[in-house]
């Protein structure tokens, strides 16, 4: 799918890659899928699929689902209606196969831990016992410093991340996820509370290391325009309703008009970069118009 | 405080015990523990500070100081109820905050932030132990030990159900060290990684309140919080791995009442005053020296390495940036 982008030469990821065969090499396929607690829905009808490698960025406002349709593929939610696989199986806990980036709060400042250990959870954490075996933890030591190097966070390995910056934190957590070199991605609202400089340079490290790693990745957010580049395919949450398909299908004034049955108008600027009016009760605006590195059409 | 038997103990070898430190080192920690009385307060502190500085550390990392705190005055409901009953005091505490701590476990993340409620059931607890005590006729000395500490006062069977206690509590606490990590620095991670976070917030509660009945012999429920939380909380803010910040903090809590047993000794005030004044003041010193620390690295070395670097990253980023 990461080469269905129609009037959008290939993102950072290379050279087109084949399509995602459908039911068997899908990471995440959802038929007619309801995601809700205790009797109350919040968003249905939810047909869609995530290829291998591919980016699918899901937009809507606060409260719209978007961490719920993450902790349903995680398992740790079941499902409200419809059908739900990942990796062809049933979502399970503590599956191996995906990296899970919550949504960020600042670490407590006097937290004295180091980077390393922070990642290091990732790899051994959630094993039961202390750690013996001299072997295991060298294994362990080289994948943290791996994990470390890849999301440029070797230089502050040591440090405490109590006194690290929400950009810095926020590459070790990325670090953290993918020590295990997960097949797939989670990322709710990496951008939130990151400064326009990091938010840049947080969502240019993912689609590095997804060029690299080959992962699909699942990236939450309220605003596309960091991402805009990267994104494959977008998922917009809004009113109970869920649409999917690329940026060029999805965020057009018709299509959103037609689906939230208002009068919605996206805008784009001279840098390429979309502004959704109309919406205002269903979504959360971009913060800032200014963006440095500028997402080109 | 020292009771009837500790005092029979005492006058027994009356003849062997001076009143001060003769600032001959290894003679006074001879003629020290030459008192069975000493020894028991020694082997029981040693083995509760343990407990308490290694359980302390997750205290510290989980936020759940308030609910130790809590736990122990519940506790001394318990330990004022047992007297009554003409129990063991620390059995009572034992039981009932294993009670409430369970309590607290299942209620988990809806308590999280409801500090009034904690408080009001700790008043209340609080209240009723006093009413047992009041209710109580026999020595008032009783109550007294167990709002302060009777570290002196334990007997050998007690010494060694505490050092019973200690070993199951760090067994357990060894069996789910990484997890237990795991959670209490990420909760929604670890959830993810298939960690039952539930059941382990209320297993470390349980092995809280065993670590808190422990720790009351020593500095009481109203001074507790020296020996639970100070040497997690110094550890926290020092240690870099959570492997040395739990020797850390487990050795800090095992130094803070050795020293305090020995001063308790040779002057006339109690053990859990030292307790708490040198938890304090240990405390205090490993906030000024991180304080200096953070200043000192700011201000020589990190500050201008770390902007080199930040620019050095910026212009590698921009030759990086893939434009569309």
């Amino acid at each position: 799918m990461g080469a269905a982008r129609p009037g959008r030469p290939p993102g950072p990821s290379g050279p087109a890659r084949p399509p995602a065969d459908p039911g068997s090499g899908a990471v995440i396929e959802a038929a007619g899928l309801a995601a809700g607690y205790g009797g109350r829905t919040i968003w249905s009808g939810a047909d869609f699929q995530v290829g291998a490698g591919e980016f699918l960025t899901v937009l809507g406002s606060n409260g719209a689902g978007k961490s719920t349709l993450l902790r349903m593929v995680l398992g740790l939610l079941p499902t409200a209606g419809g059908a739900l696989r990942v990796f062809g199986q049933p979502p399970r806990r503590g599956n191996p196969g995906i990296g899970y980036v919550p949504q960020r709060r600042a670490l407590d400042p006097d937290l004295s831990i180091s980077a390393e250990d922070l990642v290091g959870l990732g790899v051994d954490g959630h094993r039961w016992g202390v750690r013996l075996s001299r072997r295991n933890a060298r294994q362990r030591r080289e994948a943290v410093a791996g994990a470390l190097a890849a999301v440029g966070a070797a230089r502050y390995a040591r440090r405490a991340v109590g006194r690290l910056s929400g950009g810095e934190q926020q590459r070790l957590l990325l670090a953290q996820a993918l020590v295990t070199s997960p097949r797939l991605l989670l990322l709710d609202e990496p951008l939130a509370s990151l400064d326009l400089r990091s938010q840049q340079a947080v969502s240019q490290l993912v689609a590095e290391l997804r060029a690299q790693q080959d992962f699909a990745v699942v990236f939450v957010t309220h605003d596309i325009n960091p991402v805009l580049s990267i994104t494959d395919r977008v998922m917009y949450i809004a009113g109970g309703r869920v649409s999917v398909g690329t940026p060029d299908e999805v965020i057009t004034s018709e299509n959103l008009s037609r689906l939230y049955q208002a009068e919605v108008e996206v805008l784009s600027d001279s840098r390429g970069r979309l502004f959704v009016v109309g919406l205002e009760a269903e979504t959360v605006h971009p913060h800032s118009p200014v963006s440095p590195a500028g997402v080109q059409p | 405080m020292i009771t009837t038997s500790a005092m029979a103990t005492l006058s027994s070898q009356a003849s062997g015990f001076t009143a001060g430190p003769g600032w001959n080192l290894v003679a006074d920690i001879q003629d020290m523990l030459s008192f069975a009385f000493m020894r028991h307060a020694f082997a029981a502190g040693t083995a509760s500070a343990i407990v308490a500085g290694l359980v302390g550390y997750f205290v510290v990392l989980r936020g759940s100081s308030f609910a130790a705190h809590a736990i122990s005055h519940i506790g001394f409901a318990g330990a004022a109820g047992a007297v009554l009953l003409g129990l063991n005091p620390v059995l009572g505490v034992a039981a009932l905050s294993l009670w409430a701590s369970a309590g607290m476990g299942v209620l988990g993340k809806r308590l999280r932030g409801r500090d009034v409620v904690i408080g009001l059931i700790m008043a209340a607890s609080l209240g009723l132990g006093y009413l047992f005590i009041s209710l109580y006729t026999g020595n008032a000395q009783n109550a007294y030990a167990i709002l302060f500490g009777q570290i002196f006062g334990i007997t050998t069977g007690a010494v060694l159900i505490t050092i019973g206690t200690s070993v199951i509590v760090l067994s357990l606490l060894a069996a789910v060290y990484r997890p237990l990590l795991f959670a209490s620095l990420d909760e929604e991670v670890a959830q993810a990684r298939g960690i039952p976070v539930g059941a382990l917030g209320i297993g470390f509660m349980l092995l809280m309140a065993l670590a808190v009945s422990e720790a009351v012999q020593v500095s009481g429920v109203l001074l507790i919080f020296a020996l639970l939380v100070a040497p997690g909380a110094i550890a926290e803010r020092i240690a870099r791995r959570p492997a040395a910040a739990l020797a850390l903090s487990g050795c800090l809590a095992v130094l803070i009442t050795w020293v305090s047993l020995a001063l308790s000794y040779y002057t006339p005030y109690p053990v859990s005053f030292y307790v708490t004044s040198l938890a304090f003041a240990g405390y205090l010193a490993a906030r000024a020296w991180t304080a200096w620390r953070g200043h000192a690295g700011r201000s020589r070395r990190f500050a201008p390495r770390r902007q080199r670097r930040r620019d050095a990253g910026m212009r590698a980023r921009g030759t990086a940036t893939v434009r569309l």
